[in-house]
């Protein structure tokens, strides 16, 4: 069909490749991309607050046990994901998720041990089933050969996330500033961490079937971490994030569309590499106006203190030349 | 399993084992874990573009574990240090899957790289990788002083006058060079289990610093050469047994501190 | 209500220092001067210099915000100054970098890392060199004398990790006069402590300062405490500074001038309160600082209420 092209400015589409539009897998891969970029921008924000990104990193390594562990097992990946994710957000919540230097051995010595499996499954699957495809399904993603099919379970999986997040939204949001503070004004803060564990879970395992589940992190972490560091406001962190998610997974998709047609032709570059590298520059770019601002800093510290003249120092029984801000707190 | 073509194999496990050893006390006296787990993805992406070009695959490795380890050093200095180390591990994971991509063994030199490939080392290597060990143990019988002061008391150090950055800066290519010696065999995804396992093992039995950095050699030799053999074995891959081999050196240490109710 | 300047000269007499050099001019060991910092658009510090010499006890003193971190960290050489300098010894700071022992607020080390006291305090007599130190009986005889010397000779064998907070001070405080400085500076080292291991640390302090002739600088939000064995305060506010002998420098007209508005002096049972007088309007109700025995300090912004006209605030 080639009625939604016409929607589309002429300059931008001839800057995709022919077929684009009309392609079954490219619909399908764009649904998914978005759906999960906007999920993840969401669920990424409150988790860079949290300051728990280590244990999106733990969920996507895990995640890579659970996939292979159903390749081996014959079923879908994404159930694999979603249940290593459930099991660990569970474990976590176990035995607890602060970070410490403590913890990151253990996460890591547990994270070793996963891989490891993964490494297990996959081999014992391989062999089973003499196909090799699968160590890249699984780890790096493909988006473009997942089954239409998949698109419904996607979507429920993507609705449950973000509806954890709008129900939880103001104790969520208080008990990442401040536990504490949020505690004595009876938040139960346990359940709401628990909880918001199980939306990280199923967004990560999102995640990795778009691009991988050892590259899974970049794309919940990433447009987050820009977003804040580009905006102090919750609500727009949370809209920027979600907006350079989606960003970036529709422009990877697009390029790695037409790098088909790139020479030598006939060879597509993977989506994921895409996807990463230009999660990786928006948050690179996030960081220019905290530069900037850094460098006028150091200027204007010169400058103003040149301006400032005669000594000010009181000693006993010293003078004090002109007025003075009180800071007393 | 000792034949002539497993002479090499042998004798980089045990390198690496001693070097991964050494590195790994540093790497968990400073809690950088994640940093170990990030620049071996670097070093996988150097493999796999090596392995394009027909380049030398040590030399793909160091070249891109050392970018990988400065890219996290001077970006990690302004940013939030666990985003950029986690955003970087995922762009070489990327680039090092572009790479291998565009060449026909994609899948089997993927699954080997990550995983870590018995004959993975091959003759050619064998010289530079005794000299990148030789050159990793001088250096860190260099700095060891500064490294162990700024990794213990930071401000500290840089009150004295270390130059805290540019040592850790040099911590880090340290791991780049550990990691670059170690990928071939035991796989860049599990490399970091190693030097974190054993040194895990050793803080439990000691609180010396001497006696704990040689037990953490040795717990680290130890898993190496099970790992091979066993991998030899029953053809299972070196990363499963690296991996779960140091997870049960951590839980022996851990059972250990159980026991004797908390080493003093 | 303000009390007469006699009184308050008396009740804040400074404490006797070294008794026999008293008649001698000690050898200056840090002279900061005109130092201004700004920071992410704030003038943090402004103007400041003071001087210290060899076997003072200087407090550095201001509440939360007043900029004692920030001149902690420019004595250090970890922040440079917009304006001004620091000199140690005569000489300018980057060159004289070993000649300052320093002791963080702040240590976190994992319970089980394997670093005994031992190991920590022999960092501080040489870990800023490369290389490494080969063992030997005169090393050893070095650590377990400063180790004991602040009454942590039995904890050399412990991991500096599983020690309270009061015992990893004190094998900080060894592992910075290991090496023997001129300098001693220490970043709010009472802010953790309860009042009696405060005491204890202070007079240890002093005893240090006294017996090794060793430079003290201690930054507190806090004075009290220290007031049996100041030698001199730094009082800090809004990034200006005050300095002098404690008695010269905590007076009503001098640090009215200081905050910029009027401030009363008051000794309660030999306790010093700041107050600020109370004009209509003027206070938030706020208590600022002061964790004493005869008045409790509260959260920043909690309103206690107001006493008869206008509200008073306690500064420190």
């Amino acid at each position: 069909m080639s009625a939604p092209a016409t929607f589309v400015p002429s300059t931008f589409a001839s800057l995709i490749a022919p077929g684009f539009f009309s392609s079954g897998a490219v619909r399908t891969a764009l649904t998914i991309g978005v759906l999960v970029a906007i999920v993840a921008g969401v669920v990424g924000t409150f988790t860079v607050l949290r300051g728990q990104s280590f244990a999106g990193h733990a969920f996507g390594d895990l995640g890579s046990t659970g996939g292979s562990g159903a390749y081996l097992a014959g079923i879908g990946p994404l159930w694999g994901f979603v249940i290593a994710g459930i099991a660990a957000a569970a474990a976590m919540e176990a035995v607890g998720v602060q970070r410490a230097r403590g913890r990151d051995l253990a996460t890591g010595i547990v994270l070793g041990a996963g891989l490891g499996l993964a490494a297990l499954f996959l081999y014992l699957g391989t062999t089973a089933t003499s196909t090799t495809g699968a160590t890249v399904t699984i780890l790096f993603g493909s988006i473009f050969a997942i089954p239409s099919s998949t698109v419904p379970w996607v979507l429920l999986l993507a609705l449950i996330s973000l509806a954890l997040i709008a129900i939880l939204y103001r104790p969520l949001m208080l008990s990442s500033a401040s536990p504490e503070l949020a505690a004595a004004r009876g938040v139960p803060v346990r359940l709401v961490g628990a909880l918001f564990l199980v939306a990280l879970a199923l967004t990560v395992a999102l995640t990795a079937i778009t691009i991988g589940s050892i590259l899974s992190t970049a794309l919940l972490i990433g447009p987050a971490a820009a977003a804040l560091r580009l905006t102090r406001s919750p609500r727009a962190a949370l809209a920027s994030a979600a907006a350079i998610g989606v960003g970036t997974v529709v422009l990877g998709i697009v390029l790695a569309y037409d790098s088909n047609t790139w020479p030598p032709a006939g060879h597509a570059w993977p989506v994921s590499f895409f996807i990463v590298t230009l999660v990786l520059i928006a948050y690179l770019a996030s960081g220019v106006p905290a530069y900037l601002s850094r460098r006028r800093d150091s200027r204007e510290g010169r400058d103003a203190n040149a301006g400032s003249a005669g000594a000010s120092t009181l000693g006993a029984g010293g003078e004090t030349t002109g007025a003075i801000s009180t800071v007393v707190r | 399993m000792f034949q002539g073509f497993m002479i090499d194999t042998w004798v980089v496990a045990s390198i690496v084992g001693v070097i991964a050893g050494i590195v790994g006390f540093f790497v968990v006296l400073r809690g950088s874990s994640f940093v170990a787990h990030a620049i071996p993805n670097g070093a996988f992406a150097g493999a796999a573009g090596a392995s394009l070009v027909g380049a030398s695959t040590l030399l793909g490795l160091g070249v891109f574990a050392v970018l990988g380890a400065l890219g996290i050093g001077t970006l990690g200095r302004h940013g939030r240090h666990d985003v950029v180390t986690g955003l970087v591990l995922a762009f070489m994971l990327g680039l090092g899957a572009l790479f291998l991509s565009r060449t026909i063994e994609y899948a089997p030199a993927i699954y080997s790289l990550l995983f870590g490939e018995v004959l993975g080392i091959s003759h050619a290597d064998l010289v530079p990788t005794i000299v990148l060990a030789l050159l990793c143990a001088i250096a860190i019988a260099v700095l060891y002083r500064p490294l162990m002061l700024s990794s213990v008391l930071g401000e500290v150090a840089a009150a004295r006058g270390v130059r805290t950055f540019a040592l850790d800066l040099a911590f880090l290519l340290l791991v780049a060079l550990a990691t670059t010696m170690t990928v071939p065999v035991v796989g860049a995804l599990l490399i970091f289990s190693l030097m974190i396992g054993a040194p895990a093992a050793a803080r439990a039995l000691t609180s010396r610093i001497t006696v704990a950095m040689a037990l953490s050699v040795l717990f680290a030799l130890i898993s190496v050469w099970a790992a091979i053999a066993l991998s030899y074995r029953t053809n299972y891959p070196i990363g499963f047994f690296v991996g779960t081999i140091s997870a049960g050196c951590f839980l022996l240490g851990r059972l250990w501190s159980r026991i004797r109710g908390g080493v003093a | 209500m303000k009390v007469s300047e006699t009184m308050t000269v008396d009740a804040l007499e400074t404490a006797p220092t070294d008794a026999g050099a008293g008649a001698r001019a000690r050898a200056e060991v840090l002279s900061v001067e005109g130092v201004s910092v700004h920071l992410g658009g704030r003038q943090i510090l402004q103007d400041v210099g003071f001087q210290i010499r060899a076997g003072e006890f200087t407090g550095l003193i201001g509440s939360n915000g007043a900029g004692k971190t920030t001149l902690m960290r420019v004595i250090l050489g970890l922040q440079a100054p917009a304006q001004g300098r620091v000199l140690i010894g005569g000489e300018p700071r980057s060159r004289r970098a070993a000649k300052i022992g320093y002791v963080p607020q702040k240590f976190m080390l994992d319970p089980d890392a394997p670093l005994r006291a031992r190991d920590l305090v022999a960092l501080g007599i040489d870990g800023q060199r490369l290389g490494f130190a080969l063992p030997s009986r005169r090393r050893s005889e070095l650590i377990d004398s400063m180790l004991a010397a602040v009454g942590a000779g039995h904890l050399a064998e412990k991991r500096v990790g599983r020690l309270s907070g009061g015992e990893q001070q004190r094998v900080l405080i060894a592992h910075a006069l290991v090496s023997r400085p001129e300098l001693l500076a220490l970043d709010e080292p009472l802010a953790n402590l309860d009042l009696s291991s405060g005491h204890e640390v202070v007079a240890l302090l002093a005893r240090i300062a006294r017996e090794q002739q060793v430079a003290i600088l201690l930054s507190a939000h806090e004075m009290n405490p220290l007031l049996p064995v100041m030698d001199r305060i730094v009082y800090l506010a809004g990034g200006r500074a005050a300095s002098g002998p404690t008695g010269e420098v905590v007076r009503a007209d001098v640090l009215s001038r200081l905050y910029g508005h009027h401030v009363d002096v008051l000794n309660v049972h030999g306790r010093v309160l700041v107050v600020a007088g109370s004009e209509p309007g003027s206070g938030h109700g706020e208590w600022a600082v002061g964790s004493d025995e005869a008045l409790t300090a509260d959260q920043p912004g909690e309103d206690r209420g107001d006493s008869g006209d206008g509200s008073v605030e306690v500064i420190s």
